[in-house]
């Protein structure tokens, strides 16, 4: 087949009837760059709200539970071991928060390739005492340089810096705690620990996650500082917080370091079910969203060639007279779609970036959200490349029924009718 | 002699459907020969542009066998007959049908680029050669419309002869023409025919038109009377 000459057809076609050309191909150029501009938003938003996630959740954790004994004194027995055995008013044991020889698993993980780094916790509900009164919160002991490199702490933290912690005895309180108790950077704060122990710390920042219940209760300390707080030697932790190369295996990590290290463990995805169903709701969205608007296109494309088809009825007579097969002919009208859908899907790509930079710069400032300040978007080549390829398979789609229409077209009735 | 004949039926018969069976061709047995000049004369609905388009190859419905070249052309695949007429036939219509998004030349030049036996230079130089002979190459870059019907209608014969067919089929193609563009397109024809042997098979009821040519057939009912 000659794709140069039913190229050249389909064109001249085109020329002649450009303004309904251009306005297929405007509506194309329009659904994509919705298209475009709707998913790079909305990834932009599952990512912010993905990050205030991931930034405060390990992709495993490892912990002590407090849980009733696996294996009661009952299963233990000889006589009753193939029994089953029905026990009444369990209660859970407290085996202490403590995680056992938690040096060594630190080394041991350290080495492991899949993980990029581990950070030792200590989690420890205190009281903050405002004067006379009692303030109920939690002091995270961690190990700033792990942290930051995993958590990305300084983020969050709006006054002060974190590497302030390396300090003796200083703390970072949440936004919420700071301004309940009227306390800035530069304070001095007594804090009760759960044994009884009152200890002072200096403020050195003022953290903001963003979210108000975490503000109004969330403190953080190094490690050293909360061991001496608590009266623990060096080696208490409470918490192993690892990062993965790649998050997704974590669910299967978490349950070979639950039997590996007999703790209890507990992935990201279990910890923020919610977050993963948030996502991929607002990502059905946006696709559906894109793809009615290139169907509405799609119909408009339609419509139009099927109005050159009646209009070139003489044109398709003569060219199948003069030796164009019927496929020939479709072939040319599929051309014509394609290169509307062609040409509104490249200026679609263009502008969908043009309105996703726009929204970019867009001013969106929360006090939730300390760190961002335009609405967030989402750039990736993806969403361009499926962009296209929408945009032309639905407007090969439009014009396959009117082309086909055309290939059938009798040249005789036509002929014959003048 | 097999080999003089350009286009030859067997007991060609045809019916319409809509609204009733109606027998429109009966047992047509026709042969033309290489270089005449034959007129296809009858009354209206006597069956006569039936025979024509049947013989086009473009309507393929139809009870017994033609021959193109000596080639069996019933029952081939729809791309196998556009081939065929692609490259042996050349129409004239009574409308010239010429496609109003090309100039003149790129209109003669269609068929023959979309055979592909010349390049496209050669095409064109060919096309210009064609639209010399009849006088219209001070018209080659104008649009269809800018056009009187006379030489739209020579731009079509143009069109017919540049795959140099066997054969150039017209439907009245002097039917919308004036007595001096008939005439003028008679004598084309008929130069043809001398000048390059060309075959031509022309379906009129113009009985001037048809007395000036070399054989005349006549139907009736759909049967050849002569």
């Amino acid at each position: 087949m000659n794709f140069k000459l039913i190229l050249n057809i389909a064109l001249h076609l085109l020329k002649a009837r450009l303004k309904q050309t251009i306005v297929a191909a405007i509506g194309v150029t329009f659904s994509i760059a919705m298209f475009i501009a709707l998913v790079s938003f909305m990834n932009g938003l599952n990512d912010l709200l993905d990050g205030l996630m991931l930034n405060r959740t390990p992709h495993v954790r490892l912990y002590n539970d407090i849980k009733p004994s696996e294996h009661q004194p009952i299963t233990l027995t000889e006589a009753y071991k193939n029994s089953t055995n029905f026990i009444r008013s369990i209660k859970p044991k407290d085996i202490g928060k403590s995680i056992y020889n938690s040096k060594a698993i630190i080394a041991y993980l350290k080495k492991d390739p899949r993980i990029i780094d581990v950070a030792p916790k200590i989690t420890t509900p205190v009281f903050f005492n405002s004067g006379t009164i009692e303030i109920s919160g939690v002091i995270n002991g961690i190990d700033v340089l792990s942290e930051e490199k995993i958590f990305k702490v300084s983020e969050y933290i709006i006054e002060g810096k974190v590497t302030n912690l390396l300090q003796n005895n200083s703390i970072i309180l949440g936004k919420g705690l700071a301004d309940k108790m009227m306390l800035t950077v530069g304070d001095i704060i007594k804090i009760t620990s759960p044994s009884g122990n009152l200890s002072s710390l200096k403020i050195v920042g003022i953290s903001q996650m963003g979210i108000a219940e975490v503000d109004d209760v969330l403190s953080y300390t190094s490690l050293d500082t909360a061991q001496k707080l608590l009266g623990e030697p060096t080696n208490y932790i409470t918490d192993i917080q690892i990062q993965l190369h790649d998050k997704t295996i974590a669910p299967e990590l978490s349950k070979e370091f639950r039997e590996k290290f007999n703790l209890d463990t507990i992935d990201y995805k279990t910890a923020n079910a919610q977050f993963e169903t948030g996502s991929s709701v607002r990502t059905i969205i946006s696709y559906a969203v894109g793809v009615v608007l290139l169907i509405v296109a799609g119909f408009g494309i339609y419509n139009i060639l099927n109005m050159m088809i009646y209009e070139k009825m003489d044109s398709i007579a003569i060219l199948k007279a003069t030796g164009f097969s019927g496929n020939d002919v479709r072939w040319i009208f599929i051309s014509l779609s394609l290169i509307i859908g062609f040409v509104g899907g490249i200026f679609g790509l263009l502008f969908g970036f043009i309105f996703s930079s726009i929204i970019d710069v867009i001013p969106f400032k929360t006090t939730s959200l300390p760190t961002i300040t335009t609405y967030p978007i989402y750039y990736d080549g993806i969403y361009y490349v499926i962009g296209i390829i929408f945009a032309l398979f639905t407007t090969t789609i439009a014009g396959y029924f009117p082309a086909s229409k055309a290939s059938r077209i009798d040249p005789v009735e036509i002929i014959r009718g003048k | 002699m097999e080999n003089n004949k350009v286009l030859e039926t067997i007991g060609l018969t045809k019916y319409f459907y809509d609204p009733v069976k109606f027998k429109v061709l009966s047992a047509i047995d026709l042969s033309i020969d290489h270089g005449e000049f034959v007129s296809i004369v009858g009354k209206s609905g006597c069956g006569k542009s039936t025979l024509l388009y049947l013989l086009s190859t473009m309507d393929t419905d139809y009870e017994g066998q033609i021959f193109i070249h000596n080639e069996l052309v019933t029952g081939k695949a729809d791309k196998v007959l556009a081939q065929i007429r692609n490259e042996n036939i050349g129409f004239v219509f009574q409308f010239h049908y010429l496609l109003i998004e090309y100039n003149v030349l790129r209109n003669v030049m269609l068929p023959g680029l979309k055979l592909a036996k010349y390049s496209e230079q050669e095409l064109e130089h060919r096309a210009l050669e064609h639209l010399k002979t009849l006088g219209m190459e001070d018209q080659a870059l104008k649009m269809p419309n800018q056009l009187s019907g006379g030489q739209k209608q020579r731009v079509a014969i143009a069109r017919a002869l540049i795959n140099d067919p066997l054969i150039i089929m017209g439907d009245e193609p002097t039917g919308n023409l004036d007595k001096k563009n008939s005439n003028l397109v008679f004598d084309i024809f008929k130069e043809l025919t001398l000048e390059k042997k060309q075959t031509l098979l022309i379906v009129t009821h113009d009985t001037d038109f048809a007395n000036k040519t070399n054989r005349i057939i006549t139907m009736e009912d759909g049967r050849i009377i002569s």
